[in-house]
């Protein structure tokens, strides 16, 4: 480790800070459906739009209706995408000559993308038409996280209003965060991406020939627009194959520190906006002062491990950090801040291989999934994810003060209790359910990469990533087979959805309860005290289902690799 | 008030019984009210089974396993036991409260004022009997003295031995069927049918057997159930992991892991706590008709507190005479003295005192002035006396102005409107500071006032500062006017206040706060007091009020002291920070469990796991069987704790949450690292692994 990559990590947490507050500001303005300054020209066609699909903006719905619309919403995404794959041959802009997807890639390729997820059992060069690129893919990377992002909203509004028995209006919420937050961000952002070399074209791949005579195809594309949204909205689904290491994908540090960025914006903001809407900032700086914690102590671990390097390979004269499966262009800092950020948000983009990674930079990313990502986390879900275990931490809490534990003056009772262990524990269900199955199915078996705990490790980590939504791989596992396309698939599914619904219902239930003044007798919840005891409960209850798993993978990783031996 | 008592939690009259009823209580229908230890259960029957398969068939570590089967056995017989103590400590109660029901005889006066009597069980008086208890007799049934002072021992309900002092009119009129009195004698006018008596609910409800959970309770429970599923899972894929890892892991030290993980320990002594919750406000003399009511009280915002009795001594007193222009105090504090002497309100008796020691002026016999005395009446808001040829008056001053005004007696001179202004504006002054003015005039002549002040009960103030950290916001309610209400409300230290308060602007004020979102607590005594009661979130009636009030209210003080609705909101606290204490040591306890297991566990598979065993176990067996212990034995070690639940300190919510977090957080990190390793080398020691 060294000052200068400290200092770097340090420029990424200073700028992401500094935009916090205004990010946060516009998008309340944006969810309050206040004016803002893009309001001349996107409120005719907010309105247009409305019009078109006969939504009244002002008629808000009960949270079955929202769910009920949410779900509706996404399997119409499911269906339209799955028909755009299988049938990609025959639709337009295939310059490549792409031929169809088949079926068990295009389920899990469609749930990957509607579930926010971008697992990717396929390379995007070779597998995909710019048509399924970009009206495919693309579309659903913008509609998922605008989901994630109304989720949010109706679970921020249960805390804001005084009472009530509507949340929201999901299709309300949905278009303007896609029209006034995703659009227009990622139109600049792709401007900066082309300035800073990234193709954007609709024209075939370039045949180049090399100094050696021989010949290679350059693979070319919309790269900057995919690019631009695929971050943002903490999709991850790279154009290609080698995601944001592709030099086309992520030419130089510029682009690189862009892209960790702009995974973290939204979900950082959205403490921001949870903190205006409910009349306090600093509830909202709180909650992120709790992921900032968990997420410098992964990075740290990660930056420390890798540039410790391997004692094997030092015992071989190859002194060094642990270049293994880097980009030269990123180094070490770059590399794990940006596994970690990527990990700790439901992204999954990566610029380097974590199966590459030390055993213990390996953990990190797999610890921050298993904690559901609510480490500033995906759009909207880290922050419900993050809801939920506040409900957890404010209830033992709650009780340990004297009284019915209480979260902004909602009480947390029964209901919420049920809603919040049912969401939690879809996620164990998921990653270890699966992991479990898998890990004594010769035929799945099979597919992994290398033996022992790496190999345990590729698939806990593919069956981890898919619950999480995150999307990222470990490497090395070959997952295009029917068995982890089907159950990755059903993985993604219930990660998404099985947590959705239920903090749906939770919103429902609070947004109906008198809110509690407060009190000396309240519990304060933006307090140093909650940040620790947030931080607790997460690492906890969130953290120790998953304690021999880890063991048997990553940990034992490392103790043998000290002691020497390697798979 | 006795909470002394319950330093003997671990009698051997309470435990002994126990023990049998934690056996009877491994019924599974008994158990399913517990999803946790009903699991433990299930899955210790389980291993059960499979060693008596190996019994059978023979296999290695048949001791190691025996071990683990009977500690699992142990955790939930400890669950049961931690129960049955807790029932235990009411059953008792409700067994010497039987003895005192069923035994008594009453001596029924064939009328109210007469010395007949016959003997006649207790159980066949009816409501409106008067009956006389003389020392040594049991007082038969609930009532009301009407008639004498005793003392009474009421160590039958409370525990209490000291006795107390039960006398006719006034706050301490109302006595308790059961109870004994120990010297003097009183009549008693029964109030409770047989069956319906205090003892007959408090037995009912000691005894708990029909207790519903509470909403904490429920949602807890949720919380608990769920964590037990999330290490379901934790557990029950790690044989496919070893599998993948080329070994397998023996059922039974997963189930030893499952065990050790899921939260028994709060699981266990969960419904203790509620228990001996309801338990310490029965000690506490206040009978609580719900759990419900408890919790609640642990969460209220408001207090409505009655000034007079709560925050002020009940009887104000005489301080001052303040005469008129052109009267001598000694004159008006003779005139008041005549008007007071057939008064038998303490205010009347302080009047008469005040002017005997202040004055010397003796008390008259009423006979020989040939006085008649005139009561108070609530039209005429005044009392007095009439003596030959003169009447003195005094009473509220707009009433004694009106009455002077009108001129209402022959012959007297009316008074002048010099007089009146200048009585008036003394009687500003008093209440300016907080006192009562009464007016006094004869024969139509304003004599001058008397100043009655309200003493604030010592230490008061200071309760209040404490209800304000606790983030408890207190309302005296008074009928006084609203200027002396805000003199003894600056004096006693009260958040707000309602003066001149009636039955609907008490009631309009509690809606008001329940608006708002809070909780309001109260307690009350008269008939008026009954729909504030009802509305009320935790409505405290006082034992000697009306009926009306008692079944309006959710609770019932049977010491009749309004000061207690303080020590309520403390207990309802006390008993919501046990559960959320126990909770947070049961969950910090898994770190410890893991790093005595884990390495163990998989020692077979990679030997390099070792390295995690960092409290250096000597040997997987026991590092294993050490946990197992541990999680048992800390089941017996906090009953205690939850019986007598966590100390309750009126700070703010920030500071009790990170004592508590300390204590029961960090030393649930702590404590199972120290626990474990003990074991360890006791059972290594004995060779037991």
């Amino acid at each position: 480790m060294t000052l200068n990559g400290w200092l770097q990590i340090l420029v990424f947490c200073g700028i992401l800070i500094i935009l916090v507050k205004p990010l946060g500001a516009y998008m309340t303005r944006v969810f309050s459906g206040e004016r803002t300054f893009l309001s001349p020209v996107l409120a005719p066609v907010e309105r247009g739009l409305y019009t078109l699909a006969g939504t009244n903006e002002r008629e808000e719905q009960h949270w079955t209706a929202y769910a009920f619309a949410l779900l509706m919403f996404n399997l119409a995404g499911f269906l339209m995408l799955y028909g755009i794959l299988r049938f990609q041959y025959v639709l337009p802009f295939n310059p490549a000559g792409m031929s169809a997807v088949g079926p068990d890639l295009s389920f899990n390729t469609a749930i990957s993308f509607v579930a926010n997820t971008n697992w990717q059992s396929y390379g995007g060069e070779s597998t995909m038409s710019y048509f399924s690129q970009m009206v495919g893919l693309a579309v659903q990377n913008f509609v998922s996280s605008a989901t994630g992002m109304a989720i949010a909203i109706g679970l921020i509004r249960a805390f804001a209003r005084a009472s009530g028995k509507s949340i929201g209006n999901f299709w309300v919420d949905m278009t303007r965060a896609t029209l006034y937050i995703l659009l227009p961000i990622c139109i600049v952002l792709t401007l900066v991406y082309v300035y800073l070399g990234v193709p954007q074209t609709f024209g075939a791949y370039v045949r180049a020939t090399t100094l050696e005579g021989a010949q290679q195809t350059i693979a070319l594309g919309p790269v900057a627009s995919q690019l631009a949204i695929k971050m943002l909205g903490t999709n991850g689904g790279g154009f290609f194959n080698a995601n944001s290491a592709h030099p086309f994908e992520n030419p130089d540090s510029i682009s690189n520190m862009l892209q960790m960025l702009s995974i973290f914006a939204i979900g950082a903001a959205f403490t921001n906006v949870f903190g205006r809407m409910v009349g306090n900032q600093r509830q909202g700086w709180a909650i992120l002062s709790a992921m900032g914690i968990l997420f410098i102590i992964g990075v740290a671990v990660v930056y420390w491990a890798e540039a410790s390097g391997n004692p094997i390979m030092h015992s071989l004269g190859l002194q060094g950090a642990n270049m293994e499966g880097k980009e030269v262009r990123f180094g070490i800092v770059m590399s794990s801040l940006f596994a970690v950020i990527t990990t700790a948000a439901s992204c999954g983009a990566v610029n380097a291989m974590h199966g590459s990674f030390t055993a213990l930079g390996g953990l990190i990313p797999l610890i921050n999934m298993q904690l559901g990502e609510v480490i500033v986390g995906g759009v909207g879900a880290g922050f419900y994810g993050i809801i939920l275990f506040i409900i957890i931490a404010i209830f033992v809490a709650g009780l340990m003060v004297g009284r019915t534990p209480e979260y902004l003056g909602k009480k947390i009772e029964a209901k919420e209790m049920k809603m919040a262990v049912l969401a939690i524990l879809c996620l164990p269900l998921a990653m270890l359910g699966f992991t479990a199955i898998a890990t004594v199915l010769p035929s799945a078996v099979s597919s992994i990469g290398t033996a022992g705990p790496h190999g345990f490790s590729e698939i806990l980590y593919a069956y981890t990533s898919a619950a999480a939504n995150n999307g990222s791989a470990f490497g090395g596992l070959s997952a295009n087979t029917p068995w982890f396309n089907t159950t990755l698939g059903l993985g993604m599914l219930m990660g998404r959805f099985l947590v959705i619904v239920p903090a749906l219902a939770i919103a429902g239930s609070l947004i109906g309860k008198k809110r509690v003044p407060t009190s000396a007798g309240t519990f304060p919840t933006d307090s140093g005290l909650f940040v620790g005891l947030l931080v607790g409960t997460i690492l906890i209850v969130g953290g120790l289902t998953f304690l021999p798993s880890l063991a048997l993978g990553p940990v034992v990783e490392h103790l043998v690799m000290i002691a020497g031996q390697t798979f | 008030m006795s909470r002394a008592n319950s330093a003997s939690i671990l009698d051997s009259r309470i435990v002994l019984p126990a023990v049998g009823s934690a056996f009877t209580k491994l019924n599974p229908r008994t158990l399913a009210k517990n999803p946790v230890m009903f699991v433990v259960a299930t899955v210790s029957a389980l291993t059960s089974v499979l060693f008596l398969r190996d019994l059978v068939t023979g296999s290695d570590d048949l001791g190691f396993s025996f071990q683990i089967n009977l500690w699992l056995w142990f955790t939930v017989l400890f669950a049961n036991f931690a129960e049955a103590v807790a029932e235990g400590r009411g059953k008792a109660q409700a067994d010497s409260l039987r003895k005192a029901r069923t035994e008594t005889q009453a001596k029924l006066l064939s009328n109210a004022n007469g010395t007949d009597y016959r003997q006649v069980p207790g159980t066949s008086l009816k409501v409106g009997d008067v009956v006389l208890v003389e020392a040594g007799d049991i007082i038969p049934s609930d009532g009301e003295v009407i008639e004498g002072v005793a003392s009474v021992n009421e160590a039958a309900i409370t525990g209490e031995s000291a006795p107390v002092i039960r006398e006719s009119g006034g706050d301490r009129s109302a006595v308790t069927g059961g109870t004994q009195v120990l010297s003097d004698w009183i009549r008693v006018r029964i109030t409770a049918a047989a069956g319906s008596t205090f003892i007959d609910r408090m037995i009912s409800l000691v005894e708990g057997a029909e207790r519903q959970k509470t909403p904490n309770e429920i949602a807890l429970n949720i919380l608990l159930a769920g964590m037990t599923l999330i290490f379901v899972l934790a557990t029950a894929t790690i044989p496919s992991f070893a599998f993948y890892a080329g070994g397998s892991i023996p059922i039974i030290v997963l189930v030893a892991l499952f065990v050790t993980l899921i939260p028994t320990t709060i699981g266990a002594l969960l419904s203790a706590i509620g228990i001996a919750g309801m338990d310490r406000l029965v000690r506490f003399n206040v009978l609580a008709m719900s759990g419900r009511a408890v919790e609640a009280a642990g969460d209220v915002d408001t207090l409505l507190l009655d000034k007079t009795g709560t925050i002020t001594l009940g009887n104000r007193q005489a301080t001052e005479f303040r005469p008129a222009k052109g009267v001598t105090e000694q004159e008006l504090a003779d005139a008041a003295q005549l008007a007071s002497l057939a008064d038998e309100t303490p205010e009347g008796r302080s009047i008469v005192v005040l002017a005997k020691e202040k004055y010397a002026i003796r008390a008259r016999d009423m006979q020989n002035l040939h006085a008649t005395f005139v009561p108070f009446t609530a039209q005429t808001r005044m009392s007095g006396v009439d003596l030959d040829g003169s009447s003195i008056r005094k009473g509220a001053v707009d009433a004694v102005l009106k009455y002077v005004r009108l001129g209402h007696v022959a012959g007297g001179a009316s008074a002048s409107e010099g007089s009146i202004k200048e009585v008036e504006a003394i009687a500003s002054d008093i209440a300016r500071v907080g006192g009562t003015p009464l007016a006094v005039a004869r024969d139509g002549k304003l004599l001058g006032v008397i100043y009655l002040k309200d003493i604030v009960k010592g230490g008061i103030r200071e309760r209040f500062t404490e209800l304000r950290k606790m983030g408890i916001r207190t309302v005296m309610i008074t009928g006084d006017n609203p200027m002396t209400a805000a003199a003894i409300a600056a004096e006693a230290g009260v958040d707000d206040f309602l003066a001149q308060a009636t039955p609907e602007n008490k009631l309009q004020l509690i809606r008001e706060e329940q608006a708002k979102g809070k909780l309001v607590a109260m307690c009350g005594d008269g008939t008026n007091d009954a729909p504030a009661l009802a509305q009320a979130d935790v409505g405290v009636a006082m034992n000697t009020g009306t009926v009306a009030a008692r079944e309006a209210g959710n609770m019932v003080d049977l010491d009749s002291d309004p000061t207690k609705l303080i020590e309520i909101v403390e207990i309802g606290k006390q008993l919501l920070m046990t559960r959320g204490a126990l909770t947070t040591f049961s969950i910090a306890n898994d770190i410890a469990k893991y790093f005595a297991i884990i390495p163990a566990m998989f020692l077979s598979l990679y030997p390099e796991l070792g390295v995690l065993n960092i409290m250096g176990l000597s040997n997987p067996q026991s590092a294993i069987l050490s946990a197992i212990i541990f999680n048992a034995l800390i089941i017996i070690a906090l009953i205690p704790l939850s019986l007598r639940g966590v100390k309750y300190r009126a700070v703010g919510a920030g500071a009790l949450l990170s004592r508590n977090l300390l204590i029961y957080g960090l030393g649930g990190i702590i404590v199972p690292f120290i626990g474990i390793k003990a074991i360890d080398v006791v059972i290594t020691a004995l060779g037991l692994a």
